[in-house]
């Protein structure tokens, strides 16, 4: 009898990085094609196609897709939500399978970001000529940089100095270990935008954006796409053994939002989405956080990564500082983290980044990973959290 | 977005005047002060300036921005809170490299003002981690940002150490 198992079937990413040549329907189109064949499927045999570009948001990047690869019909979801839009796409096919409307999904995330700077925090025009009021702090001027800060690398600084406050050795130098570790990850990762390991005194002292983060402790801007292809277990039973043996189980998949607490709309709580999701992760898929084998988390800083430690429970709850120094989180550690390079270093194209780090976890689980295997792999979780905010977490396992 | 069942006045909760008369000061002492804005409708300008938020009469919880529900309860009705002056330096950031026309550095910061959180920058102080520091004790001050050409003046918040370095 079939359960309601979803097994990913195909996926793949793109080499990230610095793309000129190709467009974002060539990038989506490379993952799209790339997972297909991956997965030993064609675009007919797909029901549903979910695609998410989030700086090209309302440009349809699904029907733009399918112009180029296959227009077949079938139901195209557009979608948007900040960071976590290439975990929403891949859940959004999940679900179109889940509940029966199709056997097989096709989920894309792509994005063109080189060059592209600070992504926001641009809000603040010239004062205009008469103070008037205006939105819904009835604010008479801009509000950057003169009620806090609106920059992303100056929000996440103060989400993991918070994480200091309360628990203690969040340093300056702390954070740089952190983005020291993914660096030196990512040499080696081919795909990653960058794979140049840095010392501890390069990253310190390479130009400080925002406090404890330098710009190598910020996410890197690139491009990049991927994609995968889901499919039901009753579906998946009648596929050829090859096919069934490379098969992912999708073991958990889950996504939240931010719950009202005080202070979040001051500084955007990034903590209580992520517990919640990661509780309800664990839970559907009866795993516990000890029995994960490599973790992707959304390291968008470095600052971010140390918080996630203690939000996905890889540690005892305020133990996060004791748990990084531990060497818990280097690929040679009890529970590697950001093998891949993170966003640091294998770099952040916004809408593939949710895809992207999933296909890492299932590259290890079917023991593809190359020189950087993490030897028998089982079990790994895959974490993104988008501002607003929305947070992803799937957890995936070798098919057994 | 489109919803049917609007019958609280969703646009805004009530909010005074701007210029002199959120100043709360007596008709005839207006004349003496000059034609001043508050950055933003939250700052309460006047003898003891303050911030001052929404409060949810249901749940208590606050809000800096107009309203339209609560985000902790879903009720509708608020009540004005005045915010405690003082507080505690939860978090910050110093920034170093920001938009243009945004001078740098600055230090942005989360402060906890007896249990609100408050965004605000952290000012008269050297913006280096040597002098500001967690949980360091602050205070509300206010300050002219600028003129309009009507010769009306915007006055901005920060908060500042409450003992001298």
């Amino acid at each position: 009898m079939a359960s309601d198992d979803i097994w990913i079937l195909g996926i793949t990413m793109t080499k990230f990085g610095k793309r000129p040549e190709d467009d974002v329907v060539d990038l989506a189109a490379e993952a799209a094609l790339g997972a297909l064949a991956d997965g030993g499927v064609t675009i007919q045999e797909m029901g549903v196609l979910a695609a998410g570009n989030l700086m090209g948001a309302a440009a349809g990047i699904g029907q733009q897709l399918q112009k180029q690869i296959g227009q077949t019909g079938i139901p195209v979801y557009n979608v948007a939500n900040a960071c976590a839009t290439g975990a929403t796409a891949l859940r959004t096919a999940i679900m179109a399978v889940k509940a029966g409307e199709c056997d097989m999904g096709l989920a894309v995330g792509v994005e063109k970001l080189s060059g592209a700077g600070l992504l926001s925090g641009g809000s603040r025009k010239e004062d205009a000529d008469t103070w008037t009021p205006k939105g819904r702090y009835g604010a008479v001027a801009g509000l950057d940089g003169r009620v806090g800060t609106e920059i992303m690398p100056g929000v996440f600084a103060q989400v993991g100095m918070e994480y200091g406050y309360e628990h203690g050795g969040a340093t300056f130098e702390l954070f740089a270990r952190i983005s020291e570790k993914n660096h030196s990850h990512s040499t080696l990762n081919p795909l990653a935008a960058y794979s140049k390991a840095m010392t501890l005194e390069q990253i310190m002292g390479d130009i400080m954006i925002a406090y404890p983060n330098t710009r190598p402790m910020c996410s890197a801007n690139c491009d990049g796409a991927a994609a995968a292809v889901v499919v039901s277990d009753a579906k998946l039973k009648t596929l050829d053994p090859d096919q069934r043996r490379r098969a992912v189980k999708v073991s958990a998949s889950v996504l939240t939002s931010d719950p009202w607490d005080e202070g979040c709309q001051q500084l955007p709580n990034v903590n209580t989405l992520t517990r919640r999701a990661a509780v309800q992760a664990y839970e559907q898929a009866g795993v516990a956080p000890e029995d994960l084998d490599l973790v992707e988390l959304h390291d968008c800083f470095a600052t971010a990564e140390l918080v996630h430690y203690d939000n996905l429970q890889l540690c005892a709850p305020g133990e996060a500082v004791p748990f990084f120094e531990s060497g818990a989180t280097w690929r040679t550690g009890s529970t590697p983290v950001n093998v891949s390079g993170g966003l640091e270093s294998k770099g952040h194209p916004i809408a593939a980044t949710g895809i992207a780090n999933i296909w890492e976890v299932c590259h290890h689980l079917r023991g593809e990973a190359g020189d950087r295997q993490i030897e028998g792999a089982k079990v790994g979780l895959a974490h993104v959290i988008g501002l607003g905010s929305a947070c992803g977490v799937h957890i995936l396992e070798k098919a057994a | 977005m489109v919803s049917t069942q609007r019958s609280w006045p969703h646009d805004r909760i009530p909010v005074e005047p701007r210029g002199c008369d959120t100043f709360g000061l007596p008709d005839d002492r207006r004349l003496d002060v000059a034609e001043q804005v508050p950055l933003v409708d939250y700052l309460v300008l006047g003898d003891e300036p303050h911030l001052q938020a929404n409060e949810c009469t249901a749940c208590g919880a606050r809000f800096f921005d107009r309203r339209n529900a609560c985000a902790s309860c879903g009720k509708t009705e608020f009540t004005k809170a005045a915010i405690a002056t003082e507080g505690v330096l939860r978090s910050f950031t110093i920034v170093a490299f920001a938009a243009p026309g945004i001078p740098v550095p600055f230090v942005a910061g989360i402060i906890d003002c007896d249990g609100t959180q408050v965004r605000a920058n952290v000012v008269d102080v050297e913006p280096d981690p040597e002098h500001v520091t967690l949980g360091m004790k602050l205070k509300l001050t206010t300050f002219p940002i600028g003129e309009d050409s009507a010769g009306t003046e915007a006055i901005g918040f920060g908060f500042a150490p409450l003992e001298a370095n």
